[in-house]
């Protein structure tokens, strides 16, 4: 059995008899059990994953089988799990076993797939390193010194890993695509409405959306059929045709916009030029656009974020579940404490900066003015989607750096998202896929689409990963 | 010395009746076992989102179409954000800047039968908070989120109101729409409405506004009244003793009839209103609002003038019938088959009222169709019965004893009105009491009465009063 075979290759493994579910599942859990140093999981599922790939068993027997019956799979620790312990990576969150399924799970589990476990991420998602954890940070498995990136981070560092085919994770301003470009696995953010946010605990409620991590862009597109469409417990999410990833890409104008990739630095732009030679060869030709907008993006998304997570995480009160402080001398002591104790710095730095830009006096000059900036890189890409069908773009400006370098500064770790919180205030959806590497760290390229142009990415994607194979390399380990 | 007018403008929470929250699937039904009426999204569990109700928002429209106010094409949903243990987000969603319902104007029936068209200068959706349970648990407040979540039309008036009576008016007649137009059940003992009141006094003639205060959650239209009244002498006698109105809030107690002070107003909340993301702007379509035109009923302002314009009833007959719209529904329906609208009104009003009083249920309870009763009155016009008949007759159909036609037939009730069987009855009565038919012929014209009394007692009640006066008087005077 191969640690590192992507979903497609257990399918076939699976349906042909090579291995039951019940094998792969005692397979990936013995896996997550020798690498707890990396600290990619929250939670493991021991019995409910040996049960589920029992009955998985069965209906293969029966060939019943959807697109995932008996592969397993983790979810990032923000989607509720009925039954199982739904932490946020949050102190505050450390005895909340949520009481239904998000509609992300729910959907998974009925094409058939096993919930291994909750994977570890950043303190409500509100960071790019996965070491705002409550449950400490997750370690790179290409270099243990190293972040796997963030806020999904558990997900990321377990696919690469070898602890799961595929995860769920959640991008608010990059945080599919960046842990994916740091750990060298494939990531797609979807277009914002095309993924319903029903049971995803919220950070930043108009920038959130759920997603899929994986080896490869072809599976990224099976997680993805599997958890798209219209949702009735989601008035955000929209009514749209299912992603069609399976057909051959045409040839494509790809967007190539200069804010992008003018400070980029030399290495990862000769990582990247070599991806677009390879694109190039396959047919497709490249054309500049102009997104004048892109250096404002950070910063309006820091504003908008905290602007919506300082509200989202009110409550979190300690009245109804929750962490509740040991004693209160009265109400609002209640709330302070409770807070104080449930909340990490990283999380009480946002709720606060949130809180400063709604308030009274300062609302027009920060939110309503990030509104105004969100609008135009907004329209800046609808602009260039008429001269291009996609763009391409690095994910972020460095591979994963060291753990705690960017820690004690803020601002250095928010410019971690200056490539990817664009597509995030537009909608838009975007792919990460392993491109290369730098100093034996792997590097992402993003390719941006449409409004529910994912299609179009995925097979790009599905196209230069037949092409290329940095998305199957993996660490190597003694004992693999 | 001054004399002072008041200022007062109302906003006025009305519950919708929709069936379930306007963000959840959850029931609005009262009264159920503390949080058994509280979903996933009520609690405000992680990871929940709101889902509007369309019902609120057909209601909504209802109720402006009502007040022919203009709908928003487009409208939009905020956060109002606030801690408070019965606010289970931490925010309530409410409509700031963009409301469902725009200004519009609402005729109000003031007690010397003058009309006032007021202002209304909006209405918006929000959702209800659950409520702190303090009394029944010792040194622990219990949090009750039921109503958490209840679907809320906030209406505001412009500050036309000059008198406590004519604010009680107001209420008293937007209570009357709400329950006319079926978007609320009015029921005032359950909070079903609940007003706030904003006041000031200045002198008159002045067009300067003066401090105001606002009078909070007066659920009665007689409490109303009554803390205005109060709150407008208190203000003038801080004013005229040279101090200063105060901005604050104040809470209306009527077990010592005073208002007293809540909390003041000077550091305002700063409560970081925002579009809620987590629901897009709701677009209202002309169809929408064509679809939700055709169920507007008979307004209460209409039906008003209806009753006392082309019926001929009181002002107070009027309003006593559009206070409760189940009562205006029965008087429309009974008169409509009686000829006297008049008397349906002083049925309903008269026997039906007193039968529920004694019976303490509700009008929706009464036992008898407005059908019946129509009949009923009919079956008096028509000379079949005499009104003291009808009146056991209401009796039995109360009891639920049969029909009007079949109590009538089978108990022979029909009123005695044949002249030759009258007349023989009379002749007999006069045989039996020649003393007081010298005394009637005397002049003592007042034992009538007497011989009207024995003819009654021999027919059982039946005999036709007009035609056995006539007769009486024909045959004494020979």
């Amino acid at each position: 059995m191969i640690p590192y075979a992507n979903v497609a290759q257990l399918r076939s493994g699976l349906d042909n008899g090579e291995f039951s579910a019940e094998e792969l599942a005692y397979f990936y859990l013995s896996r997550i059990d020798a690498a707890t140093d990396l600290n990619c999981f929250i939670t493991v599922d021991q019995e409910g994953v040996i049960a589920a790939a029992k009955n998985a068993d069965k209906a293969i027997a029966k060939k019943s089988v959807g697109p995932l019956t008996g592969i397993p799979i983790a979810h990032k620790d923000l989607f509720c799990t009925e039954g199982l312990l739904t932490s946020c990576a949050s102190h505050m969150l450390n005895n909340f076993v949520a009481p239904y399924d998000a509609t992300v799970v729910d959907r998974l589990r009925k094409a058939g797939a096993i919930t291994l476990g909750k994977t570890n991420m950043d303190e409500f998602a509100m960071g790019s390193s996965n070491e705002t954890s409550f449950y400490g940070a997750v370690k790179n498995p290409w270099d243990r010194t190293c972040v796997p990136g963030g806020s999904s981070g558990g997900s990321a560092a377990a696919i690469a890993a070898g602890l799961a085919a595929a995860c769920t994770g959640s991008d608010t301003g990059g945080s599919i695509r960046q842990p994916a470009s740091f750990c060298g696995v494939t990531g797609l953010k979807p277009t914002y409405g095309r993924v319903s946010r029903y049971g995803m605990i919220a950070f930043a409620s108009s920038l959130d959306q759920g997603g899929p991590l994986a080896r490869t862009a072809s599976d990224a597109g099976t997680l993805l059929n599997a958890i798209e469409g219209y949702d009735p417990n989601d008035s955000t999410s929209a009514i749209a045709d299912a992603t069609d990833f399976r057909s051959a890409s045409q040839p494509l104008k790809i967007g190539i916009p200069a804010q992008y990739w003018n400070d980029l630095s030399a290495s990862l732009t000769k990582v990247l030029d070599e991806a677009r030679l390879t694109l190039e060869s396959l047919g497709h030709r490249f054309v500049p656009v102009d997104l004048p907008h892109t250096n404002a993006s950070t910063a309006a998304y820091y504003v908008i974020a905290g602007a919506e997570a300082s509200t989202n995480l009110s409550r979190y009160d300690g009245v109804r579940y929750g962490h509740r402080a040991a004693s209160a001398e009265s109400l609002e002591n209640l709330y302070q404490v409770s807070r104080s104790e449930g909340f990490g710095s990283e999380v009480k730095r946002r709720i606060l900066t949130g809180t400063y830009a709604l308030s009274v006096g300062y609302y027009e000059a920060y939110y309503l003015k990030a509104q105004q900036i969100r609008r135009l890189i907004r329209q800046d890409f609808l602009d260039a989607f008429l001269q291009a069908d996609v763009i391409l773009t690095p994910v972020a400006p460095s591979t994963a750096f060291k753990r705690d370098e960017l820690m004690e500064d803020p601002i250095m770790m928010y410019q971690q998202d200056i490539y990817t919180t664009p597509a995030s205030l537009a909608g838009l959806p975007a792919l990460s896929l392993p491109c290369g590497f730098s100093d034996r760290m792997p590097v992402g390229m993003q390719l941006i689409g449409p409004h529910f142009g994912e299609a179009s990415l995925l097979k790009l994607g599905r196209q230069y990963q037949d092409e290329t194979d940095w998305h199957a390399l993996h660490p190597v380990y003694d004992d693999d | 010395m001054t004399e002072w007018e008041p200022v007062i403008g109302l906003e006025v929470h009305v519950q919708l009746a929709t069936r379930s929250k306007i963000f959840s699937r959850a029931a609005t039904t009262f009264g159920k076992y503390p949080n058994s009426n509280a979903n996933a999204v009520d609690i405000a569990l992680p990871g929940v989102l709101p889902v509007l109700n369309e019902e609120a928002v057909r209601m909504a429209i209802k109720f402006g179409l009502a007040i022919d106010a203009e709908i928003a094409p487009s409208c939009r949903f905020d956060r109002k954000n606030y801690f408070y243990p019965d606010l289970p987000k931490g925010y309530q969603i409410s409509q700031l800047d963009q409301p469902i319902v725009g200004r519009g104007t609402l005729p109000i029936f003031l007690v010397d039968g003058s009309i006032r068209e007021i202002g209304i200068t909006r209405a918006h959706l929000e959702e209800d908070a659950g409520k702190s349970i303090h009394t029944e648990y010792e040194g622990l407040t219990g949090i009750d989120l039921n109503r958490a979540g209840t679907p809320l039309l906030e209406i505001v008036s412009e500050p036309e109101l000059h008198s406590a009576n004519e604010a009680a008016a107001c209420f008293r007649e937007l209570h009357s729409l709400v329950t006319a137009l079926e978007i609320c059940d009015g029921n005032l003992n359950e909070g079903s409405m609940r007003c706030d009141a904003n006041i000031s006094i200045r002198p008159r003639g002045s067009k300067i506004l003066g401090q105001r205060t606002e009078i909070k959650n007066v659920n009665s239209f007689r409490f109303v009244e009554k803390a205005l009244r109060y709150e407008i002498e208190r203000q003038i006698s801080v004013l005229e003793s040279g101090g200063d109105v105060v901005l604050e809030t104040r809470l209306y107690d009527s077990e010592r009839d005073e208002t007293r002070s809540m909390r003041s107003k000077e550091s305002s909340d700063d409560y970081r209103y925002f579009p809620d993301p987590d629901l897009l702007p709701v677009d209202i379509s002309d169809d929408l609002i064509e679809s939700v035109r055709v169920t507007v009923p008979e307004l209460p302002a209409e039906k008003r003038n209806r009753y006392i314009v082309e019926l001929g009833l009181t002002n107070y007959e009027a309003n006593r019938l559009i206070e409760d719209p189940k009562v205006s529904r029965y008087f429309d329906e009974a008169a409509q088959r009686s000829v006297d609208a008049k008397l349906a009104a002083n049925w309903i009003l008269g026997e039906i009222s007193a039968a529920l009083k004694r019976d303490e249920i509700d009008f929706a309870e009464v036992p008898i169709s407005p059908g019946e009763l129509g009949k009923l009155i009919q079956r008096i016009e028509d000379e079949t019965i005499s009104g003291k008949i009808a009146k056991s007759i209401f009796e039995s159909l109360w009891k639920k004893e049969g029909s009007v036609d079949g109590i009538i037939e089978s108990r022979g009730l029909q009123q005695l009105s044949n002249a030759t069987e009258l007349e023989k009855v009379v002749s007999q009565i006069i045989d039996d009491f020649p003393d007081q038919v010298r005394q009637f012929r005397d002049g003592k014209e007042k034992i009538l009465g007497f011989f009207v009394g024995h003819v009654m007692k021999a027919t059982a009640g039946r005999a036709n009063p007009k035609q056995v006066n006539e007769i009486l008087q024909r045959e004494l005077r020979v």
